[in-house]
Protein backbone atom coordinates (compact mmCIF):
# COMPACT_ATOMS: atom_id res chain seq x y z
CA UNK A 1 0.00 0.00 0.00
CA UNK A 2 2.59 2.34 1.22
CA UNK A 3 4.67 1.51 -1.70
CA UNK A 4 2.01 1.90 -3.86
CA UNK A 5 1.41 5.61 -2.65
CA UNK A 6 5.12 6.09 -3.42
CA UNK A 7 4.88 5.35 -6.69
CA UNK A 8 1.99 6.73 -7.48
CA UNK A 9 2.95 10.00 -5.95
CA UNK A 10 6.38 9.57 -8.08
CA UNK A 11 4.53 8.91 -11.21
CA UNK A 12 2.25 11.73 -10.63
CA UNK A 13 5.38 14.26 -10.25
CA UNK A 14 7.15 12.64 -12.98
CA UNK A 15 4.04 13.24 -15.25
CA UNK A 16 3.73 16.75 -13.73
CA UNK A 17 7.51 17.49 -14.93
CA UNK A 18 7.12 16.07 -18.02
CA UNK A 19 4.08 18.78 -19.01
CA UNK A 20 6.25 21.23 -17.75
CA UNK A 21 9.60 20.55 -19.76
CA UNK A 22 7.53 19.64 -22.58
CA UNK A 23 5.39 23.56 -22.43
CA UNK A 24 8.85 24.78 -21.58
CA UNK A 25 9.51 24.06 -25.28
CA UNK A 26 13.12 24.42 -25.59
CA UNK A 27 14.68 20.92 -25.38
CA UNK A 28 15.67 19.07 -29.11
CA UNK A 29 13.48 16.52 -30.32
CA UNK A 30 14.83 13.47 -28.92
CA UNK A 31 14.57 14.95 -25.62
CA UNK A 32 11.10 15.84 -25.87
CA UNK A 33 10.26 12.63 -27.35
CA UNK A 34 11.50 10.90 -24.14
CA UNK A 35 9.73 13.28 -22.24
CA UNK A 36 6.90 12.89 -23.81
CA UNK A 37 7.75 8.96 -23.65
CA UNK A 38 8.16 9.49 -19.78
CA UNK A 39 4.67 11.13 -19.02
CA UNK A 40 2.73 8.62 -20.98
CA UNK A 41 3.92 5.71 -19.13
CA UNK A 42 3.21 7.98 -15.72
CA UNK A 43 -0.43 8.65 -16.70
CA UNK A 44 -0.99 5.02 -17.48
CA UNK A 45 0.76 4.20 -14.36
CA UNK A 46 -1.60 6.48 -12.17
CA UNK A 47 -4.22 5.37 -14.50
CA UNK A 48 -3.42 2.15 -12.96
CA UNK A 49 -2.88 2.56 -9.80
CA UNK A 50 -6.27 4.39 -9.69
CA UNK A 51 -8.33 2.02 -11.06
CA UNK A 52 -6.91 -1.23 -8.91
CA UNK A 53 -8.14 0.24 -5.85
CA UNK A 54 -11.57 -1.23 -5.55
CA UNK A 55 -13.62 -0.02 -2.08
CA UNK A 56 -12.31 -2.69 0.51
CA UNK A 57 -13.74 -2.37 4.18
CA UNK A 58 -11.33 -4.33 6.71
CA UNK A 59 -11.78 -3.82 10.47
CA UNK A 60 -8.95 -4.03 13.49
CA UNK A 61 -9.42 -6.37 15.90
CA UNK A 62 -7.42 -7.15 19.00
CA UNK A 63 -5.72 -9.95 18.02
CA UNK A 64 -4.79 -13.08 19.96
CA UNK A 65 -1.74 -12.13 21.69
CA UNK A 66 -3.48 -8.16 21.93
CA UNK A 67 -2.04 -6.40 19.49
CA UNK A 68 -4.83 -4.96 16.68
CA UNK A 69 -5.06 -6.95 13.71
CA UNK A 70 -7.28 -6.31 10.52
CA UNK A 71 -10.32 -8.95 9.64
CA UNK A 72 -12.60 -8.36 6.70
CA UNK A 73 -15.62 -6.05 8.29
CA UNK A 74 -18.93 -7.39 7.58
CA UNK A 75 -21.35 -4.50 7.27
CA UNK A 76 -24.19 -5.56 9.21
CA UNK A 77 -27.70 -7.28 8.71
CA UNK A 78 -28.73 -3.45 9.18
CA UNK A 79 -28.22 -2.40 5.66
CA UNK A 80 -29.92 -4.65 4.24
CA UNK A 81 -32.76 -4.31 6.12
CA UNK A 82 -33.21 -1.23 4.91
CA UNK B 1 -26.71 12.17 81.20
CA UNK B 2 -25.95 13.03 84.90
CA UNK B 3 -23.46 14.58 86.84
CA UNK B 4 -22.58 10.82 88.18
CA UNK B 5 -22.15 9.94 85.21
CA UNK B 6 -18.21 9.19 84.62
CA UNK B 7 -16.91 11.66 81.86
CA UNK B 8 -16.49 10.50 78.28
CA UNK B 9 -13.15 10.97 76.54
CA UNK B 10 -13.40 13.49 73.23
CA UNK B 11 -12.99 10.97 70.77
CA UNK B 12 -15.50 8.47 72.28
CA UNK B 13 -17.89 11.87 72.13
CA UNK B 14 -16.75 12.74 68.50
CA UNK B 15 -17.60 8.84 67.45
CA UNK B 16 -20.99 9.05 69.31
CA UNK B 17 -21.86 12.19 67.31
CA UNK B 18 -20.29 10.31 64.25
CA UNK B 19 -22.75 7.78 64.24
CA UNK B 20 -25.33 9.80 65.11
CA UNK B 21 -25.12 12.45 62.16
CA UNK B 22 -23.81 9.46 59.55
CA UNK B 23 -27.15 7.41 60.42
CA UNK B 24 -29.33 10.33 60.03
CA UNK B 25 -27.91 12.37 56.62
CA UNK B 26 -26.51 9.41 54.61
CA UNK B 27 -28.32 10.81 51.52
CA UNK B 28 -28.09 14.89 51.03
CA UNK B 29 -28.17 17.26 48.52
CA UNK B 30 -27.03 20.76 50.01
CA UNK B 31 -26.87 24.29 47.49
CA UNK B 32 -24.03 26.49 48.32
CA UNK B 33 -21.19 28.50 46.65
CA UNK B 34 -17.63 26.76 46.62
CA UNK B 35 -14.81 28.13 48.34
CA UNK B 36 -11.49 27.72 50.13
CA UNK B 37 -11.09 24.72 47.44
CA UNK B 38 -7.87 22.85 47.49
CA UNK B 39 -6.77 20.15 45.28
CA UNK B 40 -3.53 18.15 46.51
CA UNK B 41 -1.83 15.72 44.52
CA UNK B 42 -3.77 13.07 46.40
CA UNK B 43 -6.38 13.49 43.62
CA UNK B 44 -8.85 14.55 46.64
CA UNK B 45 -10.60 17.63 46.49
CA UNK B 46 -11.33 20.03 49.67
CA UNK B 47 -13.32 22.61 50.10
CA UNK B 48 -15.67 25.37 52.14
CA UNK B 49 -19.36 25.28 50.75
CA UNK B 50 -21.24 28.21 51.58
CA UNK B 51 -24.34 30.56 52.26
CA UNK B 52 -24.46 33.99 53.68
CA UNK B 53 -25.24 32.69 57.52
CA UNK B 54 -22.87 29.20 57.27
CA UNK B 55 -20.10 27.03 55.85
CA UNK B 56 -19.17 23.57 56.52
CA UNK B 57 -16.35 21.46 55.18
CA UNK B 58 -16.48 19.62 52.45
CA UNK B 59 -14.23 16.54 50.79
CA UNK B 60 -14.60 14.84 47.47
CA UNK B 61 -12.59 11.63 47.53
CA UNK B 62 -10.60 10.69 44.03
CA UNK B 63 -12.46 8.20 43.16
CA UNK B 64 -15.34 10.61 42.58
CA UNK B 65 -13.32 13.59 41.73
CA UNK B 66 -12.63 11.48 38.48
CA UNK B 67 -16.08 11.59 37.30
CA UNK B 68 -15.97 15.08 37.61
CA UNK B 69 -16.34 16.37 34.16
CA UNK B 70 -15.67 20.12 34.90
CA UNK B 71 -13.17 21.40 36.94
CA UNK B 72 -14.77 22.92 40.25
CA UNK B 73 -14.10 26.78 40.79
CA UNK B 74 -14.23 29.06 43.52
CA UNK B 75 -17.44 31.11 43.32
CA UNK B 76 -19.23 28.39 41.55
CA UNK B 77 -22.63 28.13 43.06
CA UNK B 78 -23.18 24.50 42.95
CA UNK B 79 -25.67 21.27 44.48
CA UNK B 80 -23.34 18.42 46.62
CA UNK B 81 -24.70 15.19 46.47
CA UNK B 82 -22.76 12.88 49.18
CA UNK B 83 -23.43 12.38 52.83
CA UNK B 84 -22.18 14.02 55.75
CA UNK B 85 -20.15 12.63 58.53
CA UNK B 86 -17.25 14.24 61.11
CA UNK B 87 -13.55 14.58 61.11
CA UNK B 88 -12.50 12.89 63.44
CA UNK B 89 -9.06 14.49 64.39
CA UNK B 90 -10.77 17.72 64.09
CA UNK B 91 -14.34 17.38 65.45
CA UNK B 92 -15.15 18.80 62.39
CA UNK B 93 -18.63 18.34 60.69
CA UNK B 94 -17.70 17.38 57.13
CA UNK B 95 -19.82 17.01 53.59
CA UNK B 96 -18.64 13.43 52.07
CA UNK B 97 -19.28 14.74 48.15
CA UNK B 98 -20.23 11.97 45.81
CA UNK B 99 -21.34 14.27 42.77
CA UNK B 100 -21.15 18.33 42.16
CA UNK B 101 -23.42 19.87 39.59
CA UNK B 102 -23.34 23.37 38.33
CA UNK B 103 -26.63 25.75 39.48
CA UNK B 104 -27.77 27.32 36.61
CA UNK B 105 -25.56 25.92 33.48
CA UNK B 106 -25.17 22.69 33.25
CA UNK B 107 -21.84 21.40 34.48
CA UNK B 108 -21.19 19.74 31.04
CA UNK B 109 -21.60 23.08 29.43
CA UNK B 110 -19.29 24.42 31.92
CA UNK B 111 -16.93 21.94 31.14
CA UNK B 112 -17.16 22.27 27.57
CA UNK B 113 -16.20 26.07 28.19
CA UNK B 114 -13.22 25.35 30.45
CA UNK B 115 -11.52 22.92 28.07
CA UNK B 116 -12.07 24.95 25.14
CA UNK B 117 -10.62 27.74 26.98
CA UNK B 118 -7.37 25.93 28.14
CA UNK B 119 -6.95 24.53 24.27
CA UNK B 120 -7.27 27.50 22.75
CA UNK B 121 -4.78 29.19 25.05
CA UNK B 122 -2.94 25.82 23.88
CA UNK B 123 -2.72 27.32 20.47
CA UNK B 124 -4.13 23.35 19.77
CA UNK B 125 -7.31 25.38 17.67
CA UNK B 126 -4.70 27.42 15.38
CA UNK B 127 -5.40 27.48 12.17
CA UNK B 128 -1.78 27.18 11.05
CA UNK B 129 -2.14 23.82 12.92
CA UNK B 130 -4.44 22.44 9.90
CA UNK B 131 -3.17 20.14 8.19
CA UNK B 132 -4.03 19.68 4.45
CA UNK B 133 -6.19 16.22 3.77
CA UNK B 134 -4.01 14.02 1.57
CA UNK B 135 -4.74 14.58 -2.21
CA UNK B 136 -4.85 11.30 -2.94
CA UNK B 137 -6.60 9.17 0.29
CA UNK B 138 -6.24 5.13 -0.65
CA UNK B 139 -7.13 4.20 2.99
CA UNK B 140 -9.12 6.02 5.19
CA UNK B 141 -9.27 5.32 9.48
CA UNK B 142 -12.20 5.46 10.54
CA UNK B 143 -13.12 5.79 14.61
CA UNK B 144 -16.86 4.72 15.29
CA UNK B 145 -19.33 2.49 16.08
CA UNK B 146 -19.22 -0.74 14.13
CA UNK B 147 -22.65 -0.78 14.14
CA UNK B 148 -23.69 3.30 14.37
CA UNK B 149 -25.30 4.58 11.15
CA UNK B 150 -21.56 6.31 10.86
CA UNK B 151 -19.21 3.76 9.36
CA UNK B 152 -22.35 2.98 6.60
CA UNK B 153 -23.12 6.18 5.99
CA UNK B 154 -19.32 6.82 5.03
CA UNK B 155 -19.35 3.76 2.79
CA UNK B 156 -22.47 4.58 1.24
CA UNK B 157 -21.00 7.43 -0.30
CA UNK B 158 -17.93 6.14 -1.11
CA UNK B 159 -19.76 3.38 -3.23
CA UNK B 160 -22.15 6.14 -4.63
CA UNK B 161 -18.92 8.05 -5.90
CA UNK B 162 -17.72 5.10 -6.95
CA UNK B 163 -14.47 5.71 -4.72
CA UNK B 164 -12.35 2.96 -4.48
CA UNK B 165 -10.55 3.11 -1.65
CA UNK B 166 -9.34 1.00 1.61
CA UNK B 167 -11.72 1.70 4.50
CA UNK B 168 -9.90 0.56 8.05
CA UNK B 169 -12.92 0.68 11.07
CA UNK B 170 -11.45 0.84 14.22
CA UNK B 171 -14.47 -0.16 16.34
CA UNK B 172 -15.32 2.06 19.33
CA UNK B 173 -17.95 2.87 22.14
CA UNK B 174 -18.70 6.23 21.22
CA UNK B 175 -20.86 7.31 24.47
CA UNK B 176 -20.94 6.49 28.06
CA UNK B 177 -18.30 5.52 30.52
CA UNK B 178 -14.93 4.56 28.83
CA UNK B 179 -15.86 5.48 25.31
CA UNK B 180 -13.27 8.82 25.38
CA UNK B 181 -10.87 6.23 25.95
CA UNK B 182 -11.28 3.88 23.58
CA UNK B 183 -11.67 6.95 20.75
CA UNK B 184 -8.40 7.98 22.08
CA UNK B 185 -6.62 4.87 21.85
CA UNK B 186 -7.90 3.94 17.99
CA UNK B 187 -6.57 7.69 16.93
CA UNK B 188 -3.58 6.09 18.17
CA UNK B 189 -3.44 3.01 16.98
CA UNK B 190 -4.45 3.40 13.63
CA UNK B 191 -1.45 6.17 13.39
CA UNK B 192 0.46 2.51 13.32
CA UNK B 193 -1.61 0.01 12.15
CA UNK B 194 -3.76 0.20 8.81
CA UNK B 195 -1.65 2.86 6.89
CA UNK B 196 -4.30 5.12 7.08
CA UNK B 197 -4.05 8.33 5.05
CA UNK B 198 -6.48 10.18 6.52
CA UNK B 199 -8.86 9.85 9.75
CA UNK B 200 -12.40 10.29 9.96
CA UNK B 201 -13.62 10.37 14.43
CA UNK B 202 -16.96 10.42 14.70
CA UNK B 203 -20.40 9.37 15.72
CA UNK B 204 -24.35 10.25 14.47
CA UNK B 205 -26.15 13.27 16.36
CA UNK B 206 -27.56 12.58 20.31
CA UNK B 207 -27.45 14.88 23.05
CA UNK B 208 -25.17 16.52 24.88
CA UNK B 209 -24.80 13.93 27.00
CA UNK B 210 -24.44 11.23 24.26
CA UNK B 211 -21.55 13.18 22.14
CA UNK B 212 -20.20 14.04 25.63
CA UNK B 213 -16.99 11.84 24.74
CA UNK B 214 -15.79 13.87 21.87
CA UNK B 215 -15.54 16.73 24.44
CA UNK B 216 -13.04 15.05 26.20
CA UNK B 217 -9.52 16.13 27.06
CA UNK B 218 -8.06 12.54 25.78
CA UNK B 219 -9.91 12.90 22.45
CA UNK B 220 -9.29 16.28 21.91
CA UNK B 221 -5.01 15.29 22.74
CA UNK B 222 -5.13 11.98 20.93
CA UNK B 223 -6.51 14.23 17.54
CA UNK B 224 -3.86 16.42 18.31
CA UNK B 225 -0.97 13.86 18.54
CA UNK B 226 -1.98 11.84 15.30
CA UNK B 227 0.73 12.25 12.50
CA UNK B 228 -2.40 11.14 10.41
CA UNK B 229 -5.02 14.56 9.21
CA UNK B 230 -8.15 13.68 11.06
CA UNK B 231 -11.42 14.86 9.90
CA UNK B 232 -14.30 15.27 13.02
CA UNK B 233 -17.67 14.22 11.80
CA UNK B 234 -20.04 14.17 15.25
CA UNK B 235 -23.42 15.02 15.15
CA UNK B 236 -25.49 17.02 12.99
CA UNK B 237 -24.24 19.97 11.59
CA UNK B 238 -25.76 22.01 14.96
CA UNK B 239 -23.23 19.97 17.29
CA UNK B 240 -19.86 21.22 18.06
CA UNK B 241 -17.38 19.53 19.73
CA UNK B 242 -14.12 19.76 21.30
CA UNK B 243 -12.82 17.08 18.51
CA UNK B 244 -13.99 19.65 15.98
CA UNK B 245 -11.86 22.90 17.08
CA UNK B 246 -8.68 20.49 17.33
CA UNK B 247 -9.49 18.83 13.92
CA UNK B 248 -7.52 18.99 11.00
CA UNK B 249 -11.18 19.64 8.94
CA UNK B 250 -14.67 19.87 10.60
CA UNK B 251 -17.07 17.99 8.83
CA UNK B 252 -21.17 18.49 9.50
CA UNK B 253 -21.91 14.97 9.36
CA UNK B 254 -20.18 11.82 8.81
CA UNK B 255 -21.49 12.00 5.26
CA UNK B 256 -20.35 15.66 4.49
CA UNK B 257 -16.99 13.80 5.92
CA UNK B 258 -17.50 10.81 3.16
CA UNK B 259 -18.34 13.47 0.70
CA UNK B 260 -14.61 15.57 1.27
CA UNK B 261 -12.84 12.22 0.98
CA UNK B 262 -14.38 11.48 -2.29
CA UNK B 263 -13.89 14.82 -3.61
CA UNK B 264 -10.38 15.03 -3.38
CA UNK B 265 -9.86 11.18 -4.87
CA UNK B 266 -12.01 13.15 -7.99
CA UNK B 267 -10.17 16.28 -7.81
CA UNK B 268 -7.13 14.06 -7.98
CA UNK B 269 -8.65 11.85 -11.30
CA UNK B 270 -9.42 15.49 -12.99
CA UNK B 271 -6.33 16.99 -12.11
CA UNK B 272 -4.61 13.15 -13.95
CA UNK B 273 -7.07 13.46 -16.97
CA UNK B 274 -5.90 17.14 -17.33
CA UNK B 275 -1.88 16.54 -17.19
CA UNK B 276 -3.02 13.72 -19.57
CA UNK B 277 -4.14 16.25 -22.25
CA UNK B 278 -1.92 19.04 -21.89
CA UNK B 279 0.92 15.97 -22.29
CA UNK B 280 -0.65 15.24 -25.94
CA UNK B 281 -1.49 18.86 -26.78
CA UNK B 282 2.40 20.08 -25.58
CA UNK B 283 3.83 17.19 -27.90
CA UNK B 284 1.64 18.11 -30.80
CA UNK B 285 2.39 21.51 -30.57
CA UNK B 286 6.06 19.89 -30.42
CA UNK B 287 6.10 17.74 -33.25
CA UNK B 288 4.13 20.56 -35.31
CA UNK B 289 6.87 22.91 -34.60
CA UNK B 290 9.38 20.73 -35.23
CA UNK B 291 7.87 19.88 -38.69
CA UNK B 292 7.81 23.52 -39.65
CA UNK B 293 11.36 24.22 -39.02
CA UNK B 294 12.09 20.17 -40.51
CA UNK B 295 10.31 21.09 -44.15
CA UNK B 296 12.57 23.42 -45.73
CA UNK B 297 15.69 21.76 -44.69
CA UNK B 298 14.46 18.06 -45.77
CA UNK B 299 13.38 20.16 -49.56
CA UNK B 300 17.49 20.55 -49.70
CA UNK B 301 18.62 17.14 -47.96
CA UNK B 302 18.39 14.12 -50.48
CA UNK B 303 20.24 10.49 -49.97
CA UNK B 304 23.78 9.94 -51.64
CA UNK B 305 22.34 7.30 -53.71
CA UNK B 306 19.34 10.15 -55.43
CA UNK B 307 22.20 12.54 -55.32
CA UNK B 308 24.50 10.11 -57.51
CA UNK B 309 21.58 8.79 -59.88
CA UNK B 310 20.99 13.20 -60.14
CA UNK B 311 24.58 13.67 -61.08
CA UNK B 312 24.67 11.02 -63.59
CA UNK B 313 21.36 12.16 -65.53
CA UNK B 314 22.99 15.68 -65.09
CA UNK B 315 26.08 14.22 -67.01
CA UNK B 316 24.80 12.24 -69.46
CA UNK B 317 22.40 15.20 -70.31
CA UNK B 318 25.35 17.22 -70.65
CA UNK B 319 27.18 14.51 -72.29
CA UNK B 320 23.81 14.48 -74.92
CA UNK B 321 24.62 18.43 -75.17
CA UNK B 322 28.06 18.22 -75.80
CA UNK B 323 27.77 15.97 -78.56
CA UNK B 324 25.34 17.39 -80.30
CA UNK B 325 27.00 20.91 -79.84
CA UNK B 326 29.86 19.29 -80.96
CA UNK B 327 28.15 17.98 -84.12
CA UNK B 328 26.65 21.24 -84.69
CA UNK B 329 30.25 23.09 -84.23
CA UNK B 330 32.03 20.71 -87.06
CA UNK B 331 28.90 21.21 -89.57
CA UNK B 332 28.86 25.09 -89.11
CA UNK B 333 33.02 25.08 -89.65
CA UNK B 334 32.46 22.95 -92.75
CA UNK B 335 29.60 25.01 -94.10
CA UNK B 336 31.58 28.02 -93.34
CA UNK B 337 35.09 26.26 -94.64
CA UNK B 338 32.97 25.53 -98.06
CA UNK B 339 31.95 29.31 -97.98
CA UNK B 340 35.13 30.60 -97.45
CA UNK B 341 37.15 28.31 -99.59
CA UNK B 342 34.25 29.57 -102.51
CA UNK B 343 34.87 32.86 -101.89
CA UNK B 344 38.63 32.20 -101.84
CA UNK B 345 38.27 30.24 -105.11
CA UNK B 346 36.20 33.47 -106.68
CA UNK B 347 38.85 35.59 -105.41
CA UNK B 348 41.68 33.77 -107.12
CA UNK B 349 43.80 35.79 -109.63
CA UNK B 350 44.28 32.26 -111.43
CA UNK B 351 40.21 32.29 -112.59
CA UNK B 352 41.16 35.89 -113.80
CA UNK B 353 43.41 34.86 -115.62
CA UNK B 354 42.27 31.70 -117.57
CA UNK B 355 39.57 34.19 -118.29
CA UNK B 356 42.58 35.42 -120.53
CA UNK B 357 43.58 38.67 -118.62
CA UNK B 358 47.39 38.93 -117.29
CA UNK B 359 49.16 40.55 -114.63
CA UNK B 360 52.39 42.45 -115.35
CA UNK B 361 55.32 42.44 -112.60
CA UNK B 362 58.43 43.86 -112.68
CA UNK B 363 61.51 42.01 -113.22
CA UNK B 364 62.97 43.81 -110.13
CA UNK B 365 60.64 43.32 -106.92
CA UNK B 366 58.52 41.29 -108.54
CA UNK B 367 55.21 44.01 -107.78
CA UNK B 368 52.02 43.87 -110.09
CA UNK B 369 52.31 46.85 -112.50
CA UNK B 370 48.80 49.66 -112.33
CA UNK B 371 50.01 52.44 -114.52
CA UNK B 372 51.74 52.38 -117.58
CA UNK B 373 53.34 56.19 -116.41
CA UNK B 374 55.38 54.05 -114.06
CA UNK B 375 57.21 52.31 -116.69
CA UNK B 376 59.62 53.31 -119.05
CA UNK B 377 60.69 52.46 -122.63
CA UNK B 378 63.21 49.29 -122.11
CA UNK B 379 61.83 48.22 -118.86
CA UNK B 380 61.74 44.30 -118.45
CA UNK B 381 58.59 42.31 -117.25
CA UNK B 382 57.43 39.26 -116.62
CA UNK B 383 53.28 38.55 -117.78
CA UNK B 384 51.79 36.03 -115.67
CA UNK B 385 49.66 33.98 -117.92
CA UNK B 386 47.06 31.58 -116.58
CA UNK B 387 49.87 29.21 -117.88
CA UNK B 388 53.01 29.89 -117.68
CA UNK B 389 54.79 33.17 -117.77
CA UNK B 390 56.60 35.37 -120.71
CA UNK B 391 59.25 37.99 -120.36
CA UNK B 392 59.13 40.80 -122.32
CA UNK B 393 60.56 44.37 -122.82
CA UNK B 394 58.62 47.61 -122.82
CA UNK B 395 58.88 49.15 -126.28
CA UNK B 396 56.82 52.54 -126.17
CA UNK B 397 54.73 54.41 -123.47
CA UNK B 398 50.46 55.59 -124.58
CA UNK B 399 47.99 57.07 -123.02
CA UNK B 400 50.05 57.95 -119.45
CA UNK B 401 47.86 60.01 -117.26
Amino acid sequence: MTADKETFEIALKGLEAAVQRLEAGDQPLEEALACFEEGVKAVSRCQELLNQAELRVEQLMAGSDGKPVLTPFARSEKESEE
Amino acid sequence: MTESSPPLRVSRLIELLKETVEDNFIQVAVEGEISNLSRPASGHLYFTLKDEQGQIRAAMFRGSARSLRFVPEDGMQVVCRGRVSVYTQRGELQLVVDAIDVVGAGGLQIAFEQLKLKLAAEGLFASERKRPLPAWPRTIGVVTSATGAVIHDILRVLERRGVGVRVVLCPVRVQGEGAAGEIAAAIATLNTVGEADVLIVGRGGGSLEDLWAFNEEIVARAIVASHIPVISAVGHEVDVTIADYVADLRAATPTAAAEQVAKSRLELEGHLDRLRLQLASQMRIRIQQIRQRLTPIQQRLVSPQMQLRLWSQKAATLQDRLQRATFRLRETRQARLSTLAGRLDALSPLRTLERGYAIALREGDGTAVHDAASLAPGDRLRLRLARGVARVTVDEIEGAT
